[in-house]
């Protein structure tokens, strides 16, 4: 199955995360991690031909990127559909790929949401069948799936706090990481409520970053500075946009995106040694082990109690702290990719899953809407 | 021709709350085509105002009490977000039967249904 992907990541950079100085733009940070990812593998900025980006702050993305970097892309894509876009960019960057449309692709992310304010970084839309009811968005989207959870599968507020407890100890082994102080379920439970049942710490940060990502051909990639890390599969689904939409508020198109990317890698839960999870909220983890497929519905609860996602338990998930406790720039979907190819790598220091030949990296945008899965190798998984 | 979500405020404006149908099948949001098949075919209803309370959680808003946010699974068998009122923000409970209150309209802000607890 494996055999009909033959592309590899060659190179991944992050750029300033948390509080990026004053003035700089999400293109400025864009431009900063294409540079360190092209340094990453040794290409050159004139050897990129494709371009994938996008930013809730930029409505043009590739041609505001390709304008800045000097380039004139012979393919690029600006697919908007929030956290997830990265995954689904990669997936589009592929099939440009393997037809041979072109030969690099760039795929790049920036938000400064820290420092211009979340509202004026990401204004919501104007729905006329929710708004006026003042859900605090997206907050109460994910607080009203982890209502239903927890009143169909007796889920717990104590196994929603493991979730950020676990991306903390995480966290604390990241020197990229935001957070920096131990936390505890105590803490998380009385902490403030934002969207009951959920609390401040149970949402993803609030702060600036970016990423970039340089894919090529397997083949070309063998040949450049670091082991390439392949993609095995990927799988991309749309449910809902808005969560009044949702057919089934504890299920989402994680199903049918996992589905995909595991037949296309002919390989199945049992073989991923680690998982990059999209944590908007704690519950979205608890969600994503139930519908790619590591636990059964409604045993995602139990499946994350007494620290067994978090180091030294029984499955890695979001090893760099996550979107709870790392960096969540708004989007997070390409740092969420950036993890899993570092951990395919062997290269993560402290917080290194051993044997890590496969990860899977989980992107979520919108209110649990759209659904990307991507699953990293190794040489040896190739 | 009037838009949908004009014909919907005109019924919530008589305090009713619409839906429509295609196919047998409740369509929400209002539209101007059915969703999955496309067709234009689409009756409009009056819903009897009865349903059930799907999902629910409670926004905290600094200096302001705490407000209700729920899905209501209406008894024609179509969901919308709406809140409970009456009772404490935090007392609606998933399961819950609810019945529609249309708020008139006031101050730029069109009629808005809300719901209120059925008492046994």
């Amino acid at each position: 199955m494996s055999n009909a992907v033959s592309i590899a990541v060659a190179g991944v950079a992050e750029s300033d995360l948390g509080q990026v100085a004053a003035g700089m733009s999400p293109v400025d940070l864009m431009a900063q991690a294409t540079v360190r990812a092209l340094d990453d593998c040794g290409l050159k900025l004139s050897d990129v031909d494709g371009i994938f980006c996008a930013s809730a702050q930029v409505r043009f993305g590739p041609m505001v990127l390709a304008e800045y970097l000097g380039i004139q892309p012979k393919v690029f894509d600006g697919t908007q559909i929030g956290g997830a876009s990265f995954m689904s960019h990669l997936a589009h960057a592929r099939a440009a790929l393997e037809a041979g449309l072109c030969d690099v692709a760039l795929i790049a992310y920036g938000s400064t949401q820290r420092s211009v304010s979340r509202s004026s970084a990401s204004p919501p839309d104007f729905n006329p069948y929710e708004t006026p009811f003042r859900p605090m968005m997206p907050a109460s989207a994910y607080a009203l799936s982890a209502s239903r959870h927890m009143h169909l599968y007796g889920t717990t507020r104590e196994q929603l706090a493991e979730v950020a407890v676990a991306a903390r100890q995480w966290a604390l082994l990241n020197p990229a990481a935001w957070e920096k102080e131990p936390l505890s379920i105590e803490q998380v439970l009385q902490s403030r409520v934002v969207s009951w049942p959920l609390t401040v710490r149970d949402c993803c940060l609030v702060v600036d970053g970016g990423g970039a990502m340089i894919v090529t051909r397997s083949d070309r990639a063998k040949t450049l500075r670091r082991p390439p890390v392949h993609v095995l599969g990927i799988g991309e689904a749309l449910g809902h946009n808005s969560i009044s939409n949702m057919p089934d508020l504890t299920v989402t198109a994680a199903r049918e995106s996992g589905r995909q990317a595991f037949a296309r890698a002919g390989l199945a839960p049992r073989d991923v040694k680690m998982l990059s999870l999209y944590d908007a909220f704690t519950i979205t983890p608890i969600l994503f082990l139930e519908d790619l497929g590591f636990c059964a519905k409604g045993e995602g609860g139990p499946f994350v109690a007494g620290g067994a996602i978090a180091p030294g338990g029984r499955l890695a998930v979001n090893t760099n702290g996550g979107g709870l406790s790392y960096c969540h720039p708004g989007m997070y979907g390409l740092l969420a990719m950036i993890e899993a190819v570092r951990q395919v790598r062997g290269e993560c220091g402290p917080r290194q899953v051993p044997g890590c030949d496969v990860a899977l990296a989980h992107g979520n945008g919108g209110v649990l809407s759209s659904q990307c899965t991507v699953l990293f190798g190794s040489a040896a998984t190739h | 021709m009037k838009s949908p979500l004009t014909l919907y405020q005109e019924h919530l404006g008589r305090g009713e709350l619409a839906y429509q149908v295609s196919d047998g099948r409740p369509v929400f949001f209002p539209r101007v085509a059915a969703p999955g098949t496309g067709s234009t075919d689409l009756a409009w209803k009056v819903s009897k105002g009865e349903g059930a309370v799907y999902a629910t959680t409670v926004a905290h808003y600094k200096g302001e009490p705490p407000l209700n946010i729920a899905l209501i699974e209406l008894d024609e068998g179509f969901r919308m977000m709406s809140r409970v009122e009456d009772i404490p923000a935090e007392s609606v409970r998933i399961g819950m039967r609810v019945r529609l209150r249309v708020l008139p309209a006031s101050e730029g802000r069109a009629a808005l249904p809300v719901f209120v607890p059925v008492r046994p």
